[in-house]
């Protein structure tokens, strides 16, 4: 049977039942079968949803960290369908998953191919940076119409009347890109931050999670009383450079800090 | 999808990060704006006449044409603009019109540093900062081209990631630009890249065709052929631009993509000149070291929009490889992928070896030293002399080659045993 069946809506779901913190996971990363481990462990510290980066040799949404990440994923062999196989030998046992990737990869394996597939594997969600709304109306149709959400970003960038556009068309949640730039680099979680994020809220009829330079359960919990989610990744990948326990802790300590001054729903 | 704006047939778009969107758009309506107003034209033409120099001449290659059996060979001498490359036609347009947008920052991405010096050059020119990226293995190979750069006051920033040429190069200036979009324009190389990039360098570098043609009209001459390298193709679609808008695509575009192989000459005819495009082969097509991405890559998405790519199964792009640094690179604009599909243009390529020869060709029997990039044009036609023997062909010679002349020395002490002239047996 397919395992796209009441894949629909879990992320919507998840988003309704509390404030979700979103880690993010690099494939392949550090070692080539270390993945589903790592996923059960981001469970386990308190995942509501994770995204898992499938590897692209040209990154360009990407800070050093995680190109480095991606680079020693497909130097070891990892290739997205090798990273959804080892995803579905842990699926059942975790959150909704969101498949983070680029375009390339997906249009040559196929599109329909690769959301059967990863539905399969049991993603319920998939973000591709490379694939803004409106690019290509069509293929996008054709990504979403198979089991797994779209989930569509928002920068500080796009203006109102294209958010509107962009939720409009949208399920899951929106990822709002907390400032201009690539992953990685810090961003100030300010007043101005929390302020935008609070307009989308009222804008929008959809979840708003935020990410992009969030590091420290300090940030985390300041965006957890306004977002309806906040995502690490970067920083987590950093940790996860240093070592597995260091990884686990920050993981632990961002859960934490997100449950600590969740938003009333 | 044919007649989209930003699209040539299924290929270009506009694949990039949200954060760019607005700045695209931005782009889009200051290009539209900027191309048909009369004002911006005339500081455009003045500057491309009294800065750069044009028009370039349309020289009769006697020696190198006697050396082909017999094909009368005419040279559009980019080389001859001011620094050296078709390349400064766009940026001082798009510096131009980053002026208009009231900018205040430039980047760009080198390979070859053509590009680099050319931006450089123009933000010199108009007073712009300029930062400009570039793959640490083509700093080693143009060295020259970093210190011309730094001298007209720009920073180039070393890329180290992936194969350390262009293509990284490329995908670090879209990540800057993505952080410093509100000031910022990024002045793409080459007819490559999200729209309305790959239409706009088209635009800027169409008065390479539409000189060329003056020239030939001028002299009485019927072009039977047209050769230009491509490596993101942006000399190229400047050369072929009026040739094909004067003779406009098929409506049906049913022509099989594989059907452009020797000897299989379309629709040639007197008032209709046959396009050739001629990508980098490396040290050979079989060889996986090639940079052909027309020949053999297929349709991916690289760097804004969806256009031919060298790519393995996993839709992971492979590196490029040529001895010419600006044409190492593993895509291609978009409209040359449309051009193929259509026919309109026939791709072939030439190998390490044949464009070096060419290289040497033109020194030895010219005068002229060229860009390994060019020399690629000049050894697409020698591979098929016989056929022009007696007729008019152009070449397309988009640079000069001082930045070249130790990487050829290298070549030929490594690689080159059977391309050595003379006074090198050494």
């Amino acid at each position: 049977m397919h395992a796209t069946a009441g894949a629909a809506g879990r992320i919507e779901a998840t988003f309704a039942k509390r404030t979700a913190f979103v880690p993010f996971l690099s494939s392949g990363y550090p070692g080539p079968r270390d993945t589903p481990r790592l996923l059960m462990q981001l469970a386990q510290a308190g995942a509501d949803v994770i995204e898992l980066g499938l590897p692209f040799s040209d990154p360009l949404a990407d800070g050093p960290a995680i190109q480095t990440a991606s680079a020693r994923a497909l130097d070891q062999g990892v290739t997205a369908a090798s990273a959804l196989d080892q995803l579905a030998e842990v699926a059942p046992e975790l959150p909704p998953i969101v498949i983070f990737t680029y375009l390339n990869p997906v249009l040559r394996m196929g599109p329909e191919k690769f959301v059967e597939k990863a539905a399969e594997a049991g993603a319920a969600g998939l973000l591709l940076t490379d694939l803004p709304v409106g690019a290509d109306p069509g293929l996008a149709a054709r990504l979403g119409g198979g089991g797994l959400d779209l989930i569509p970003l928002a920068a500080p960038t796009t203006s109102d009347a294209r958010l509107k556009t962009i939720a409009d068309s949208a399920r899951g949640f929106l990822y709002y890109i907390a400032r201009t730039g690539v992953t990685g680099s810090r961003t100030d979680v300010d007043a101005e931050l929390s302020s935008r994020v609070t307009q989308l809220r009222g804008m929008l009829n959809l979840p708003v999670a935020v990410g992009f330079g969030i590091a420290t359960p300090d940030q985390a919990r300041t965006l957890a009383s306004v977002a309806d989610g906040v995502v690490v990744g970067t920083a987590l990948i950093e940790a996860l450079g240093t070592s597995e326990a260091a990884f686990r802790e920050l993981a632990e300590a961002l859960a934490e800090a997100v449950r600590a001054n969740e938003k009333q729903h | 999808m044919t007649g989209r704006m930003g699209w040539f047939g299924t290929y270009g778009g506009q694949f990039v990060p949200e954060t760019l969107i607005p700045a695209l758009d931005e782009l889009t309506r200051a290009w539209a704006d900027a191309r048909h107003d009369s004002e911006f034209r005339k500081t455009l033409d003045d500057c491309l006449h009294r800065y750069v120099g044009r028009p370039t001449p349309l020289y009769q290659a006697r020696r190198l044409g006697k050396d082909m059996g017999g094909v009368r060979i005419w040279l559009k001498r980019e080389d001859l603009n001011h620094t050296g490359a078709h390349k400064i036609n766009n940026t001082v347009g798009q510096v131009l019109l980053a002026r208009r947008m009231g900018k205040t920052r430039i980047i760009a991405e080198t390979g070859a540093g053509q590009h680099g010096v050319a931006a450089a050059t123009a933000c010199a020119l108009f007073g712009f900062e300029c930062d400009v990226y570039m793959g640490e293995e083509d700093m080693r190979r143009q060295a020259l081209n970093v210190e011309r750069m730094r001298m007209l006051g720009a920073r180039v920033l070393p890329v180290s990631s992936g194969s350390r040429t262009l293509k990284d190069a490329t995908s670090e200036a879209i990540r800057d630009w993505t952080a410093s979009v509100g000031g910022t324009h990024y002045v793409i190389g080459s007819a490559v890249g999200p729209a309305p990039y790959p239409d706009m360098v088209r635009g800027l570098q169409r008065v390479i065709g539409n000189e060329t043609r003056t020239q030939l009209r001028e002299l009485g001459v019927e072009p039977a052929a047209v050769f230009a390298c491509v490596g993101g193709g942006s000399n190229a679609i400047g050369m072929f631009a009026p040739f094909i808008d004067d003779q406009p695509l098929p409506e049906n575009p049913s022509v099989p993509a594989d059907s452009s192989g020797p000897g299989q000459v379309r629709g040639v005819s007197d008032n209709r000149a046959e396009l050739v495009g001629v990508e980098a082969a490396g040290a050979g097509l079989a060889s996986g070291q090639h940079a052909a991405s027309l020949s053999l890559g297929l349709p991916g998405v690289l760097h804004g929009s969806h256009s031919y790519l060298l790519q393995d199964e996993d839709g992971q792009v492979t590196p490029a490889h040529s001895v010419s640094a600006g044409l190492d690179y593993p895509g291609v604009g978009p409209e040359h992928s449309w051009l193929k599909e259509s026919g309109r243009v026939r791709y072939e390529s030439v190998t390490d070896h044949e464009a070096v020869a060419a290289f040497g060709d033109l020194c030895r029997l010219e005068g002229i030293i060229p860009a390994l990039e060019s020399a690629h044009a000049a050894a697409g036609l020698r591979k098929e002399a016989e056929k022009w023997k007696n007729r008019d062909v152009v070449i397309c010679l988009s640079g000069r080659g001082d930045k070249d002349v130790e990487e050829v020395r290298r070549f030929e002490r490594t690689r080159g045993a059977d391309v050595q002239s003379p006074d090198q047996a050494s």
